[in-house]
């Protein structure tokens, strides 16, 4: 039998690189590279001759300088005097106190009202789906504007709440004041001896995870579970509450009250953070409440019928089928939806709250005219808090994915 | 055979369902008053809808429609609404700074807008496609004025070029890429040097044109349509090869991509329209100074591009292989793949996502307010500090809340239409 010629070996051609498979890829690599890097360098190079036009450097010693601006709403110390750098620091607390309180009660409103959209009440949906359409449809920055007007426009100011028949009256039997001016709230004064009362509560607490344990232990041994619930509500608030009057009421309420045209003392929630929180609170939660929704609609029925055969109770079912299936489900998206509204917070500006927007992409950007590097340290910022955010999701899926075998 | 046997000889007609499980009785009592809790459940929903609409109602119904002023409407009953800022405002609402006599060229826009759209919503009509593809140009000249031939020589830049490519196709060449890059260079090469002539020329022999008005003068509704609209036909796009750079197997084009993506993802709106609005001057040559809605709207459509990308993404990653697998050995190309077996399913199953990238974009270009554009939110706030209507707050924002709630309604109901419709297995 003849051998077949072996195949005639093609002479390499310039055309090859942008028509041949072998080499296409490489070749258009090369070019985006090109241009990706030329590109680069012609922004550099233009901000570099526009910051020589304006006489400008690129330095961040602006932060170590005196800030020269009052911050009325702060987590730590803060005076006109101190610097630049901790102004944006009270700004990225600011920023995370909203965003820790607002995912807070969305996600707790979310839940709830996700549940609700599924209830067999017909009402019930409807009203639920009519609240979720209309946060989701109408702008969250709109929402923020009006809650900010509602709250100062709408509200009784504190002199309001003067004299022997006042216009106004504090809630929750004289210790909760709204007024325009911010709602003020009682606050804890912890006296003497509070110490011992935060360290029974914790024991407490260390005591409960332990029988869980055991229980969930004998469980898994025998097969029987143990009554853990009430002996474990008992066990956290039985002896921290005779402590405390063991001790003699070490933590009292300091509540709010008139002076002069305003209030003294208290918890002052001024009405820009109120306004900002509620908003992105109401706002998210209409959309953790689609994601609970759907997480717990992917659950197959036949998961139901399937631990109902096996006689399991409904809440049983809930606790020990359908939810660990469908949370796998949720908090993905949920958590990505913290860092939506996260991100939502730097509409704070809307309402004057001072967040890391308002105060190193704000005045401090304003005043010193950096704005470069500003900018430049306040998308850092956010890209840091999203990065984490997203690598705890990682983290998550990696270690609750169904493994595939 | 015993006598005892009993055979029913005649059928029983069915007798009726008892009444209170059938109609409205039976329909309240399932979904209603089911059981104590569910009762329960019903009655505390009628009392909430019931103090709602006790207040609302004869608040929204008496309202007043023609007072002059905020005061005006307080001194005639305070417990009405005062809608009276709307009818002294709306023109300002829906078209900003406009020029009064110019109002009908935004309301050309829309119309024409609705037009432009019906052959892409609905496949029925898609043969009035051209149209769509000359409406934006249309659009840019009625809303910017201008001579028509600014914009009409980009139209026929591009037709040349396109003509160009389909002549050396059929004449000259068989290679697409070396006839792509010459009607590309052609069609660069006439707007560096031959399109002002063009326009000059155009200009003397047909010459139609339109008062010109500036960007600044945009505003209200007007401004968030375009600001939207543009930004959800360019994003899709940009997305949809973002996607694919991501996905792809060449580490230098997939590095961009994923570092372009979660940077974009990992920052507020807010600061890169900040970026557009203080620093775009930094990164350009000195001198440079461009539109500012133009600016706006680039930085919006990059944003969702991000999110479109990712949404995208998830599209193409729930496709099985086996597509990829099949469509490589029939012979396709990678770009006859994409277009014929990939993304037509992927795109499918990323409808809601798309769309709801969509929704988010329109309600963002409410942010633009921030950086002192006159949309319907920056507006309120203008109105609300003027001496007349200081103090009015539900009237303006139900308004401007409504009209944002129908557009974004309406692109979720369509999504749901489409979903419908290209829904395969029953």
């Amino acid at each position: 039998m003849k051998a077949s010629a072996p195949p005639k070996t093609e002479s390499f051609k310039l055309s090859m690189l942008l028509s041949d498979t072998r080499y296409r890829g490489t070749s258009l690599q090369v070019i985006t590279f090109i241009i990706f890097v030329a590109v680069f360098f012609w922004l550099v190079d233009n901000t570099l001759k526009n910051l020589a036009l304006l006489g400008k450097d690129v330095s961040f010693n602006f932060l170590f300088l005196r800030a020269g601006y009052d911050i009325n709403q702060r987590l730590i110390p803060y005076t006109s005097d101190s610097t630049h750098g901790r102004a944006a620091f009270v700004g990225i607390l600011n920023t995370l106190l909203v965003a820790f309180v607002g995912c807070f009660f969305a996600t707790i409103l979310g839940l709830f009202v996700g549940i609700l959209r599924l209830s067999k009440n017909w009402l019930v949906a409807k009203l639920m789906s009519i609240y979720i359409e209309g946060f989701r449809n109408v702008p969250v920055l709109l929402w923020i504007v009006m809650i900010f007007a509602l709250l100062t426009e709408f509200t009784p100011a504190p002199k309001a709440f003067k004299g022997a028949d006042p216009q106004a009256t504090m809630l929750l039997f004289d210790s909760i004041a709204v007024t325009n001016r911010g709602t003020y709230f009682p606050a804890p004064i912890f006296g003497e001896g509070s110490f011992w009362l935060l360290l029974s509560f914790i024991l407490s607490v260390l005591i409960v995870i332990f029988i869980k344990q055991y229980a969930n232990k004998q469980k898994k041994e025998t097969g029987k579970s143990l009554p853990t619930f009430w002996i474990s509500i008992l066990i956290i608030i039985l002896p921290t509450l005779g402590l405390y009057f063991l001790i003699g009421k070490p933590i009292s309420l300091e509540y709010p009250y008139l002076k002069g045209f305003n209030f003294k003392d208290g918890i002052h929630l001024r009405n820009s953070f109120l306004a900002l929180t509620l908003a992105l609170a109401l706002y998210t939660s209409a959309f953790i409440a689609e994601i609970v929704r759907a997480g717990i609609l992917a659950i197959s029925k036949g998961q139901t019928e399937a631990a109902a055969s096996l006689g399991l109770r409904p809440n049983k079912i809930m606790n020990l089928i359908i939810l660990p299936q469908a949370l796998r489900i949720i908090v993905p998206p949920l958590i990505s939806n913290y860092l939506n509204l996260t991100k939502n917070s730097s509409l704070a500006i809307a309402v004057g709250y001072m967040d890391v927007r308002g105060t190193l992409g704000g005045i401090t950007l304003n005043q010193t005219g950096r704005e470069l590097e500003s900018m430049l340290l306040l998308m850092g910022f956010y890209l840091c808090v999203s990065l984490l955010i997203s690598s705890v999701i990682n983290y998550y899926n990696r270690s609750f994915q169904i493994v595939v075998r | 055979m015993s006598k005892l046997a009993f055979v029913q000889k005649n059928k029983i007609p069915p007798s009726p369902a008892p009444i209170s499980e059938v109609g409205i009785i039976g329909w309240l009592k399932q979904n209603l008053f089911s059981s104590w809790f569910n009762t329960l459940l019903t009655l505390l929903s009628i009392y909430f809808i019931f103090i709602i609409l006790k207040d609302f109602i004869p608040w929204a119904w008496g309202g007043h429609w023609d007072t002059k002023s905020l005061r005006e409407c307080l001194d005639l009953n305070p417990d009405v609404a005062c809608f009276s800022v709307l009818t002294a405002r709306w023109k300002q609402l829906l078209f900003g700074l406009y020029p009064a006599e110019e109002y009908w060229r935004p309301t050309v826009t829309f119309i024409l807008l609705i037009f432009s759209i019906i052959p892409i919503l609905f496949p029925k009509y898609f043969r009035f496609f051209w149209f769509s593809i000359i409406y934006p140009g249309l659009a840019i000249w009625l809303l910017w004025g201008g001579s028509i031939w600014g914009v009409g020589i980009v139209y026929i830049g591009f037709f040349l070029g396109v003509l160009l490519f389909v002549l050396l196709l059929r004449n000259i060449t068989k290679n697409m890429v070396i006839a792509g890059i010459s009607s590309i260079l052609f069609v660069i090469l006439f707007f560096i040097f031959f399109s002002n002539y063009f326009v000059n020329i155009l200009n003397i022999i047909i010459p139609i044109s339109l008062p010109p008005v500036e960007s600044l003068k945009m505003g209200g509704f007007t401004l968030s349509l375009i600001v939207g609209i543009t930004g959800i036909v360019a994003s899709f796009p940009i997305g949809i090869l973002l996607a694919l750079g991501r996905q792809s197997n060449l580490p230098i084009i997939k590095m961009i991509c994923v570092g372009f993506i979660e940077f974009i993802r990992g920052v507020p709106l807010i600061t890169l329209l900040f970026v557009a609005s203080v620093l775009l001057n930094y990164f350009l040559p000195p001198g440079t100074n461009f539109d500012i809605v133009l600016r706006v709207i680039i930085m919006v459509t990059l944003f969702s591009a991000a999110y479109m990308a990712e949404v995208i993404r998830g599209g193409l990653a729930g496709l099985p292989l086996g597509q990829h697998e099949a469509s490589a050995s029939l012979g396709l190309t990678y770009w006859q793949s994409q277009r014929l077996v990939i993304m037509p399913q992927a795109l499918k199953i990323s409808i809601p996502g798309i769309v709801n990238t969509f929704i988010g974009l329109f309600k963002d270009t409410t942010l633009v307010s921030i950086i002192s554009l006159r949309d319907p939110v920056g507006l309120a706030s203008t109105i609300r500090a003027d001496q007349t209507w200081n103090g009015i707050y539900w009237e303006l924002y139900v308004a401007i809340g409504l009209m944002f709630f129908v557009v974004c309604f309406g692109m979720s109901q369509y999504s749901q239409y489409l979903e419908r419709k290209l829904k395969t297995d029953k």
